[in-house]
């Protein structure tokens, strides 16, 4: 019976390299996507145009400035009246204004020496685009209070990422959404297929027992899903430079444990499903959206109305996100997401479980 | 022995009851054809038997087995070609045959002798993929890939279905062929004029066994005369020979109208009163197949 499970294996694999659109499309999508979201569609401060207003050039001014300047995410316009702000913004030559107080290097002294002083710089910041502008005030402030001896009420540091590279966000995002698309899409219309095509009356007036027909179908698209992970986590490294400081095996074998589950929620999904068509839409509408709007990928879930926090319990995704960023970003160790493993693998077992039971013999 | 023994056999899928109450027998070695029109059950009927479906009511045992109890032993002993084309179409011919080889644990070589009557038809194309094989070629194809575990019961849900004339009678004479290596065979077909191939026949509509026997004794039971009439008004014909005394029927039977008689009918009468619809005939006929039918189809 050996031999038969192989054979099987080698059927399901012959029916992903003969159709070579799709086995292009899966590996060409992750490349597509790390592109795409690491330069194409950034939320991060890149080429913000900034102009200065400074009644006074001082030393104190144009030190400011020249930080600013030399800064790679800044460029520097040059200055301008304080009546040309508005057109500036408008005209969205500029993105961003600073303006210096006319005395300030004196109250600049006067906040190191301790003496409460009112704000002595303004930022003006085209909000039109509310992330990028977020981000470069927040980057900005760091940048103008950086050097200064000044004691500050409080102090703002951005660890990890400290520059907000969105690619860093978004990388393991796409490692989230992308195995859902493999794994769980591909393995349910493979599925859904043989019984639209009415192989699966055959295979099942056969002695192999479904769950060997069940697992030799996964094989396959957990050896393609290895293959994109790794080209995923080279793209990343080499491409974005994320810094994977929490050791490469470890975001290795939490993946696998994750691609494993998106193979039971595609099983899961194939028996629900009759049609080729049904298959795609569940996975599309039950799986994929819910890892786009609320795993943390796009926008943060603490942002989102309690019901949906706790509905985002429920997603696989969003642990899987979590633990990724945890390692990728933060640098931390496979122990240290242990929580987010564990809720991962006792969701595997669970799913793959009901799969194999609800794995139906007969044809009703 | 019985080879397939079939118990007041009852299916339904919602309010529609696709079996009701279905019985009979076949002997090893018998070809046995269910013969009616769509939706007559056949495919539920081979369903339950190959033990993809479990029964709502009655019993049925393949080779001694229990289709619900046994279905596990039985999917090993049975061979089963369904009604709609199913290999893989992106596989080739060759690549096809192996796998289903191996599906049940064998080697193609083994049961070689077996199939090579029929595979050695499309070998020459065994490296073409599936899905650019003539219909005739897929079904030998699929009837290969069914065989090749030598199973002792052969299920074949309409073979012939959409396939030209010349594949379908090399397709029957492979299937007279097995049966004399001892496989039982069960094979349904909407075409009443291949009821004759098979040893014995079971016409069926409507979830019902409207009769069981060989062909000719099929023929046998239709007791009463019938006619072959046409004129120039073929419809006008079929409304007016309708109200003429003694005729119990009368339908159109390709390019003619068939017509069936009691004792009351008077062949003078009937021309008389037809004449005027122009060239009438009235030729006494042999009734076939498709005639009993329509008549137990009736009562």
């Amino acid at each position: 019976m050996i031999s038969s499970f192989l054979s099987f294996v080698k059927k399901e694999s012959l029916h992903i390299l003969r159709d070579r659109r799709t086995l292009l499309v899966v590996i060409m999508m992750p490349v597509v996507l790390i592109v795409l979201f690491g330069f194409a569609i950034s939320t991060e401060v890149n080429n913000v145009n900034v102009a200065v207003v400074a009644p006074d050039r001082t030393d104190g001014v144009i030190d400011a400035v020249n930080r600013i300047a030399h800064n790679d995410y800044f460029t520097f316009c040059g200055y301008i009246g304080r009546d040309e702000i508005d057109t500036q913004l408008r005209s969205g030559k500029v993105n961003a204004v600073i303006v210096f107080a006319p005395d300030y290097d004196r109250r600049m002294a006067q906040i190191a020496a301790g003496v409460p002083s009112k704000p002595i710089i303004q930022l003006i910041v085209d909000a039109s685009d509310v992330n990028t502008a977020e981000a470069a005030t927040a980057y900005m402030q760091e940048i103008l209070l950086e050097t200064e001896s000044v004691q500050e009420m409080f102090e703002t540091r951005m660890l990890f990422n400290p520059q907000m590279k969105s690619a860093y966000n978004f990388v393991p995002g796409i490692l989230g959404l992308i195995f859902i698309l493999v794994c769980s899409m591909m393995t349910s219309v493979s599925i859904v297929r043989e019984k639209e095509v009415g192989t699966m009356e055959v295979l099942l007036v056969s002695p192999m027992r479904p769950n060997k027909i069940v697992l030799a179908k996964m094989i396959p698209y957990f050896f393609i899903s290895c293959v994109v992970l790794a080209i995923i986590l080279i793209l990343s490294y080499y491409l974005l430079h994320v810094p994977m400081s929490g050791g490469v095996w470890g975001i290795f074998s939490l993946s696998l444990l994750y691609i494993v589950l998106s193979l039971s929620l595609g099983l899961l999904v194939s028996i629900i499903a009759k049609t080729q068509v049904m298959a795609i839409l569940i996975s599309s509408v039950v799986m994929l959206m819910p890892v786009l709007l609320l795993s943390g990928m796009l926008f943060p879930i603490e942002n989102a109305p309690k019901f949906f926090q706790w509905f985002s319990v429920t997603i696989p995704a969003r642990w899987y996100i979590e633990a990724i960023r945890k390692m990728m970003i933060q640098g931390l160790p496979l122990v240290a997401v242990w929580k987010e493993a564990l809720i991962l693998l006792g969701m595997t077992v669970t799913v793959f479980g009901i799969s194999l039971v609800r794995f139906n013999d007969k044809l009703e | 022995m019985n080879v397939i023994e079939v118990n007041s056999l009852s299916k339904s899928f919602g309010k529609t009851k696709a079996l009701d109450s279905v019985s009979f027998s076949v002997e090893q070695g018998e070809l046995f054809g269910l013969i009616g029109p769509d939706g007559a059950g056949k495919t539920t009927l081979f369903r339950l038997l190959t033990t993809l479906l479990n029964p709502d009511e009655g019993t049925a045992k393949i080779e001694g087995l229990d289709i619900v109890k046994d279905y596990i032993k039985i999917r090993s002993r049975v061979g089963y070609m369904p009604g709609r084309f199913s290999l893989y179409p992106d596989l080739t011919v060759e690549e096809n045959l192996t796998f289903f080889a191996s599906l049940f644990g064998v080697k193609v070589k083994d049961s070689y002798d077996l199939v090579a009557p029929i595979y050695k038809q499309i070998e020459p194309f065994k490296k073409r993929q599936a899905r650019n094989l003539s219909g005739g070629m897929k079904q030998k194809l699929a009837l290969s890939c069914a065989l090749i575990h030598h199973p002792g019961v052969l299920f074949l849900d309409e073979p012939t279905t959409g396939i030209d004339a010349l594949s379908r009678s090399e397709l029957w004479d492979m299937l007279k062929s097995l049966k004399t290596k001892g496989i039982t065979i069960l094979v349904s077909t909407p075409y009443m004029d291949e009821a004759f191939l098979c040893d014995r026949i079971a016409l069926c509509n409507e979830g019902r066994i409207l009769g069981i026997d060989t062909p000719p004794g099929i023929i046998g039971k239709f007791d009463s005369q019938l006619y072959t009439i046409s004129a120039d008004n073929m419809f006008a014909l079929l409304g007016a020979a309708r109200k003429i005394e003694g005729v119990l029927e009368c339908y159109p039977f390709g390019q003619t109208h068939h017509l069936v008689a009691d004792e009351r009918f008077n062949e003078e009468h009937f021309r008389e009163k037809l004449e005027y619809l122009g060239n009438l005939t009235l030729i006494p006929t042999e009734p076939t197949i498709e005639d009993v039918f329509m008549n137990l189809m009736k009562k």
